[in-house]
């Protein structure tokens, strides 16, 4: 699919805006719509796009492997890390209180790291699966 | 009041048209193409429910990561749907009757929206006034889903994981025991 002119610089052009817009999401889900989950997929479609459009390997040399599959543990990580050092601080798991300096900046912080991780779960979660299907396919190939 | 109802009723027979041409399709690719356009039109419909974070994950899961992911599978099903003919009376009648006490039993829900129903009674309220003063987020569901409910999105965050994991760790064994069978039979060719 990389011979087509349209696709491979409207994937160029599209890429970092998908991205940016992923992270807006992220980050802006205490004031809007939004949160981990939608902009996990969105920046996760962004790497999808590409590897489609420039192929598997482009898409693993510009996402590696070992690092997808690092960051999808570190998500569950950060979210049960958040909680224990709730609870090294001297209140309950996952409460966040007790993170900052009052209560209300507590609770911020821990609600970003929170999201944070779950984005960064739900996004390497998706992008495994896609390198995983589609590697499949041509060890599959090779078979027949 | 009329223009909502105007737009939920062309959402549903969008949804309705989708629905009767997913029973028709027998192309696998046609297929996930309607479930994604079924999922935007749910999205839609969410929109007009005023659950706007609901939409946005519909829109982003439901048709966009999900499509491409069935996309990517689909490579190994047949490309054809097999007819199959059975007797489809009995499963017609089930759908029937289910639906109409369904559609018999939404007389009794309260209306949209309605601050007096019984679900904006119960916790809801402390939700609302914690969300501003304990809290301090604007968006409701962010604080309930992230501090309220701060249990439950770190079990769906593990459900995710896992699920991830473990589609990874079927579709490596299967690519190592298709290498294994491959060598085997090559040994029992040359031997």
């Amino acid at each position: 699919m990389d011979k087509n002119p349209i696709l491979r610089i409207a994937t160029k052009i599209l890429f970092a805006p998908i991205i940016l817009f992923g992270l807006y999401v992220q980050f802006h889900g205490d004031f809007g719509p939004g949160g981990g989950f939608q902009a996990g997929v969105i920046v996760a479609s962004a790497f999808i796009l590409y590897a489609i459009v420039f192929g598997l390997e482009k898409g693993k040399e510009l996402f590696p492997l070992n690092i997808n599959l690092f960051l999808l543990a570190l998500g569950g990580i950060l979210y049960g890390g958040v909680g224990i050092v709730s609870m090294l601080l001297g209140d309950e798991f996952l409460s966040y209180n007790v993170l900052g300096s009052s209560k209300q900046a507590g609770q911020h912080i821990g609600i970003l790291l929170v999201e944070f991780g779950v984005g960064l779960t739900v996004s390497n979660v998706m992008i495994a699966l896609f390198y995983a299907f589609v590697d499949f396919k041509s060890s599959n190939g090779e078979t027949k | 009041m009329i223009s909502e109802l105007m737009i939920n009723a062309f959402l549903v027979s969008i949804m309705l048209a989708i629905g009767i041409a997913l029973l028709k399709s027998r192309s696998v690719i046609y297929t996930v193409l309607l479930t994604s356009a079924y999922s935007l039109v749910a999205a839609l419909m969410f929109i007009t429910l005023d659950a706007v974070d609901v939409a946005f994950t519909e829109a982003s899961v439901g048709a966009g990561i999900s499509t491409v992911l069935f996309l990517a599978a689909i490579a190994f099903l047949p490309k054809k749907e097999e007819e199959t003919i059975t007797n489809q009376a009995f499963p017609a009648v089930i759908c029937l009757v289910l639906g109409s006490i369904l559609i018999w039993c939404s007389y009794d829900l309260p209306e949209i929206g309605l601050a007096t129903s019984p679900i904006h009674q119960h916790i809801v309220p402390e939700y609302i006034i914690g969300s501003r003063d304990d809290i301090g987020i604007p968006n409701i569901v962010t604080s309930v889903l992230a501090s309220y409910r701060g249990y439950d999105t770190f079990g769906e965050t593990i459900v995710v994981f896992t699920a991830g994991i473990a589609v990874l760790a079927i579709l490596k064994n299967n690519n190592k025991s298709l290498k294994k069978i491959k060598s085997q039979k090559k040994v029992v060719k040359n031997g």
